[in-house]
């Protein structure tokens, strides 16, 4: 008998990491979602069950032998067979294909289904995360996650939205929305809302995907970009934290703390793509590279930033680039902070950065450089007003509090 | 192999002053199209041209009372729906890429719903 702590241990692990191989497996072979689903939720329960006897020597395998068994022994019994055997791709003996996961993120991606159903089935399909947990990570109710879900899964039966990956002509325009999804999940376990500060399950695979998608689109520069984004953004990870859990802006991390192996792949990642174009996540690498490789922040090449913010104007006008774009500007040594201080002014203008608190803290900043303190306390309280975080507020409430 | 509605909304007014020539031009696209479809193996299974949707009335079907029969199209937009194909296509990523061939402006796909016995709801 295996201690049942160790059971539980491996079980869990497997979950992490075997959860969407197991998953993407039982859809090939049966081409429902939901069946498959459940299939693979009760391999697992199988396992807790069994394992005790003994842990497999390959439990991902294990899992999804017994999840695909599940599957057609279920489909057996239904009366629909007839109907469904037609669907089935393959022999039921070929069990391990490397791309069924990629496969189930280009189905959970499809430009056809919304873009919030697409993160949420993502997470729910790709990171097999619970209703719930996918409510937590999008800030949305249970309801609203569960309703999101049941609608895409509906849609991909209905409409017939193929599980495969798109041909070669295809992948340029159907990976931006795969990679855009990529990076919200791993945005979404960045800034974790419960107790954590980051969920490293979904970070973790997010950058496993990232690398999936550059192998397989190894000659397109935008998966490599967002795998060095990721992996620089990775790499400065236990430095965004202080000892007594306080969040730590990146103009005060102790850059010794960082990971160099993470960096130094990162920024070649980043290089080589921004060698071969400046797409949209070429760009933000190439911010996250000029970050990483500065010796402290205040020696970073801020006007070489703005030029790469000047770039993402060009194709990806937001008004959140816009505010980034300014905010570096007013780091360039010597700036014209008047004139970046008007250009706050009308961008505050934007409808969508009416509760971007993110908007009167860079005002109250530039504020106080200029040392004008009472319109920078009253930006202080506009963002304080705004922010949903603790951390922030609480960094903010300093702020404001030193101006006295 | 999967059947979708393929319903096309396009410009009235483009039809209102449509001239002869313009008007053996959208026949050839059409034309194109049909080919289109044919060498992706894919089928049209049927499809017409409609009238103005000034020529439409809608019958609503009330729980607990009479069918109102109203004037007009369902829903009043600058596009009105203009004609239809009905087609085979192996998946939605088929049906996409075909009706991104098809001449019109707006093309909205929809899956038709299998309803034989076997379709049933089981409970």
């Amino acid at each position: 008998m295996t201690e049942a702590v160790e059971v539980t241990r491996v079980v869990d692990q497997a979950h992490r990491e075997c959860w969407s191989t197991v998953l993407a497996s039982v859809v090939r072979l049966t081409r429902d979602l939901d069946l498959a689903e459940d299939c693979t939720q009760d391999a697992f329960v199988r396992a807790l069950r069994t394992w005790p006897d003994g842990i497999p020597d390959n439990p991902g395998g294990w899992l999804t032998t017994v999840a695909r068994r599940l599957a057609l022994d279920l489909l057996r019994r239904e009366t629909n067979l007839r109907r469904k055997l037609p669907l089935l791709v393959e022999e039921p003996g070929e069990v391990e294909q490397p791309t069924d996961p990629l496969r189930l993120v280009f189905t959970c991606c499809h430009p056809a289904l919304a873009r919030e159903s697409q993160v949420a089935l993502t997470l729910r399909l790709i990171c097999g995360l619970t209703t719930r947990e996918v409510a937590a990570v999008l800030l949305i109710s249970e309801a609203t996650a569960a309703a999101r879900i049941t609608r895409a899964k509906k849609k991909i039966a209905a409409a017939g939205i193929p599980y495969r990956i798109p041909a070669d002509h295809e992948l340029p325009e159907r990976m931006d929305v795969v990679l855009t999804v990529v990076h919200l999940v791993y945005t979404a376990g960045y800034v974790a809302t419960g107790a954590e500060l980051t969920r490293t399950d979904l970070t973790g695979r997010a950058i496993e995907l990232a690398r999936l998608l550059q192998r397989l689109m190894p000659d397109e520069p935008e998966p490599q970009a967002l795998l060095g984004l990721l992996l620089m953004t990775e790499a400065r990870g236990d430095a965004r934290v202080s000892a007594d859990g306080e969040l730590v802006l990146l103009a005060d991390q102790d850059r010794s703390r960082w990971d160099g192996k993470l960096l130094a792949e990162g920024v070649s990642r980043a290089t080589a793509a921004l060698r071969r174009g400046y797409g949209r996540f070429a760009l933000q690498a190439a911010v996250a590279g000029l970050h990483v490789t500065a010796p402290s922040w205040e020696e970073t090449d801020w006007q070489q930033v703005v030029r790469m913010y000047d770039a993402m104007m060009l194709s990806w006008p937001t008004p959140i680039v816009a505010l980034n774009r300014a905010a570096a500007h007013s780091l360039v040594p010597g700036a014209d902070l008047e004139a970046v201080l008007a250009e706050l002014e009308t961008l505050a203008k934007e409808p969508a950065l009416a509760s971007y608190a993110y908007l009167p803290a860079t005002r109250a900043d530039i504020l106080t450089r200029l040392n004008r303190p009472t319109e920078a306390a009253r930006c202080y309280e506009l963002a304080i007003r705004l922010t949903a975080n603790e951390t922030e507020r609480r960094f903010l409430t300093n702020r404001l509090s030193s101006l006295e | 192999m999967a059947q979708y509605m393929f319903l096309l909304f396009d410009s009235e007014d483009w039809y209102d002053n449509l001239t002869r020539d313009e008007w053996e031009q959208a026949m050839k696209l059409h034309g194109e199209f049909a080919a289109a479809v044919e060498k992706a193996g894919a089928q049209i299974l049927g499809g017409e041209a409609l009238e103005r949707s000034s020529t439409a009335s809608t019958v609503k079907n009330r729980q607990g009372a009479e069918p109102l029969v109203t004037d007009g199209p369902f829903i009043e937009t600058r596009e009105a729906l203009g004609g239809f194909y009905l087609l085979e296509a192996r998946d939605l990523d088929q049906a996409l890429e075909l009706a991104k061939l098809c001449p019109s402006a707006n093309v909205e796909v929809r899956p038709v719903m299998p309803t034989s016995e076997s379709d049933a709801p089981a409970v």
